[in-house]
């Protein structure tokens, strides 16, 4: 009995009346014999028994349902045993069915993976949602994955960190992050589609990675944005954080950052969208990640991923100086970008911030960069403009998959050169 | 002349620029271009004028990805006066592709509805842009070329977000017209611009944007 017709079966009786279904019981009868089947029929002159006919008699070897109210299933089997007439109890109690379909058809609604082997990695989802993949993960994997809480953002939202290490202690480490745009929407749903990726690696490259290194992911670094672009602007960019003095709310948290802090490339309008914030790392989601930079001292490579324009970069952006180690991220990021391109013939372009888009002072990898984590990359990703922050969700599995193919170079190139 | 790594910012958003401006003169219902690679850039400063830039670039067809065409342009933004649109010269290799069935199917449907359109969010948050929306996102990518174009800087990159509401008006004429309110993204600032434009369209006589205006941004929030 498939559960969803039992509704529509009852829907009629049920919207007719208020009665409920307690107790009830509908029962299945074949008959075999012309006997059998005229005693069945008999049964629906019998009105008084209220019986409501799922399957009505058709002849010889057709099931007959029979939903036969409480106070008639006495009568009703009786009457069945009596005349030889064999039946089965196909649902014990009409109730507690229905009960346990309404909630299924709840759960439905708002599907809850019960793993991430069920998640849907081709849609994308809200920060609820994200919260419990990232738990589901650890769940699954206990031996490879942790999740740190680094901090909390201005609206008390829980900030998370998922650490993958296979042991040691505070071994050289990556790191990732996505969604500090909060409309960059692709960046977080390759977070997740990243994570899953790590544990269920099977190859040698990341297996030596994780051999000597740790891996930290951070998939939502702006949890106070992020919600906002679900619940009210899906266009919103930065933080949430609120100044007296000002109607405006939120500051760039890519130029919030102590590099080249409150200098050209970063607007000190507070309804900016390049607004830097009132002081260097005002930001609790900026200043968690500084917290934990600092206190760790041994990561050695440090992305920080954003939507769109497909383009790699490194520092500078504050400044038109080439950083000391211009050459080595050069020939990184061309070697890193064409592995990318090799999945989908995905076109990007690479090289330093201020001279491949602009001048921004403030920056994340300005700032990595200046603290000694030589591999500070920013990523860029799809599209070029056709749908910009607005991707369809049919392109987050490619952009992922073509993304972890440049993040792996770099990541090997990491492990090879550990300074 | 200086010639210009392809792919730094100043050769970027002046091959931007161009695709906007020929959409907006050859874009329509069936066809619109992004900007998918700058493949040669140079600029010439001339004393007292401006700079111009000198670029190939190659465009993408925005509904099919794997449709592109080359072109050249010739941008050039005028020094001191920031109200006046660059000027634009380009040329198209090839012919681009005929879509008068498409214009005139689409033309038909819309005189026929007996509601005026109305739509709002095209894409929606999920990049969804439903089959019937095409030509009414196209549209508008085109006549957001013209107010592109109009409103460009050498330190200005603008895209199209999204159209936020369209309407329809019915008019006497043989003439569409539709009224929107769009998204412009600017890549420099990374404001989102919500922008007011009248469009006029007809399948002999091409599009026509009569009206556009920059409306207030606190609307959003």
């Amino acid at each position: 009995m498939r559960a969803l017709l039992l509704l529509a079966a009852l829907g009629a009786v049920a919207a007719a009346t208020t009665e409920n279904f307690v107790g009830h019981q509908v029962l299945r009868i074949v008959p075999s014999s012309d006997a059998e089947l005229q005693k069945v029929q008999e049964l629906q002159e019998l009105e008084h028994l209220q019986l409501d006919f799922w399957l009505s008699p058709r002849g010889l070897g057709n099931p007959v349902d029979i939903r036969v109210p409480f106070p008639s299933l006495q009568p009703v089997k009786a009457h069945l045993e009596a005349n030889g007439v064999p039946y089965s109890i196909m649902i014990e109690d009409v109730q507690a069915l229905v009960d346990l379909e309404q909630m299924q058809m709840l759960r439905r609604r708002r599907f809850v993976p019960l793993s991430t082997s069920t998640f849907d990695y081709t849609s994308y989802h809200t920060l609820e949602e994200i919260y419990a993949f990232m738990d589901l993960l650890v769940a699954e994997n206990p031996n490879l994955v942790s999740k740190l809480e680094i901090g909390r953002t201005t609206e008390n939202r829980p900030i998370y960190v998922l650490k993958f290490s296979k042991g040691g202690t505070n071994r050289p480490a990556i790191w990732i992050d996505t969604g500090i745009h909060s409309r960059e929407w692709v960046t977080q749903a390759s977070g997740i589609w990243f994570a899953k990726k790590i544990v269920q690696e099977q190859d040698e490259g990341l297996a030596n990675i994780l051999d000597q290194m740790d891996i930290f992911l951070e998939i939502v670094t702006n949890p106070d944005g992020f919600a906002f672009t679900h619940t009210s602007n899906r266009m919103w960019r930065k933080t949430r954080s609120k100044r007296s003095g000002s109607l405006c709310v939120g500051v760039d948290p890519n130029r919030n950052w102590d590099a080249g802090f409150g200098g050209s490339g970063a607007s000190s309008n507070p309804c900016s969208e390049t607004y830097h914030g009132p002081y260097a790392n005002s930001e609790p989601e900026v200043k968690a990640i500084v917290d934990f930079v600092k206190s760790h001292k041994n990561i050695k490579a440090f992305i920080s991923i954003h939507s769109y324009s497909q383009l790699l970069l490194y520092p500078y952006g504050y400044t038109t100086t080439a950083v000391p180690d211009k050459e080595e991220l050069h020939q990184v990021a061309k070697e890193a970008v064409a592995a990318l391109s090799s999945l989908y013939g995905t076109n990007y372009k690479y090289g330093s911030i201020i001279t491949t888009i602009y001048q921004a002072s403030g920056g994340t990898i300005d700032w990595t960069y200046n603290q000694g984590i030589k591999y500070s990359f920013t990523f860029e990703l799809r599209d070029t403009g056709r749908y910009g922050f607005l991707l369809p969700a049919s392109q987050i599995v490619p952009t992922a998959q073509e993304t972890w193919k440049a993040l792996e170079v770099i990541m090997a190139h990491t492990r090879g050169h550990l300074y | 002349m200086a010639e210009l790594p392809p792919t730094h910012g100043p050769a970027s958003r002046a091959a931007a620029l161009a695709t906007a401006y020929i959409s907006h003169r050859h874009g329509s219902p069936g066809h619109g271009w992004v900007l998918r690679d700058v493949r040669r850039a140079r600029r010439e400063d001339i004393d007292g004028i401006g700079h111009k830039y000198h670029l190939e670039f190659v465009l993408e067809d925005i509904f099919e990805k794997d449709s592109t065409v080359n072109c050249t342009a010739e941008v050039l933004y005028h020094l001191g006066n920031e109200k006046s649109a660059p000027d634009v010269q380009f040329t198209i290799e090839g012919e681009l592709e005929n879509t008068d069935e498409a214009h005139n199917a689409f033309y038909n449907r819309i005189q026929s509805l007996k509601k005026e359109l109305e739509a709002e969010n095209i894409p929606d948050s999920y990049g969804n842009v439903p089959p019937e929306m095409q030509p009414i996102r196209a549209l508008a990518w085109a006549a957001s070329g013209y107010v592109i174009w109009q409103n460009s800087t050498e330190n200005t990159k603008y895209q199209l977000a999204q159209i936020k509401h369209v309407k329809q008006v019915k008019r006497t004429d043989e003439y569409l017209e539709f009224d929107y309110v769009i998204l412009l993204h600017e890549n420099v600032s990374q404001e989102i611009i919500p922008w007011q434009m009248t469009v006029l369209w007809h399948p002999q006589h091409g599009i026509e944007v009569t009206q556009n205006s920059c409306q207030p941004k606190h609307a959003l929030d």
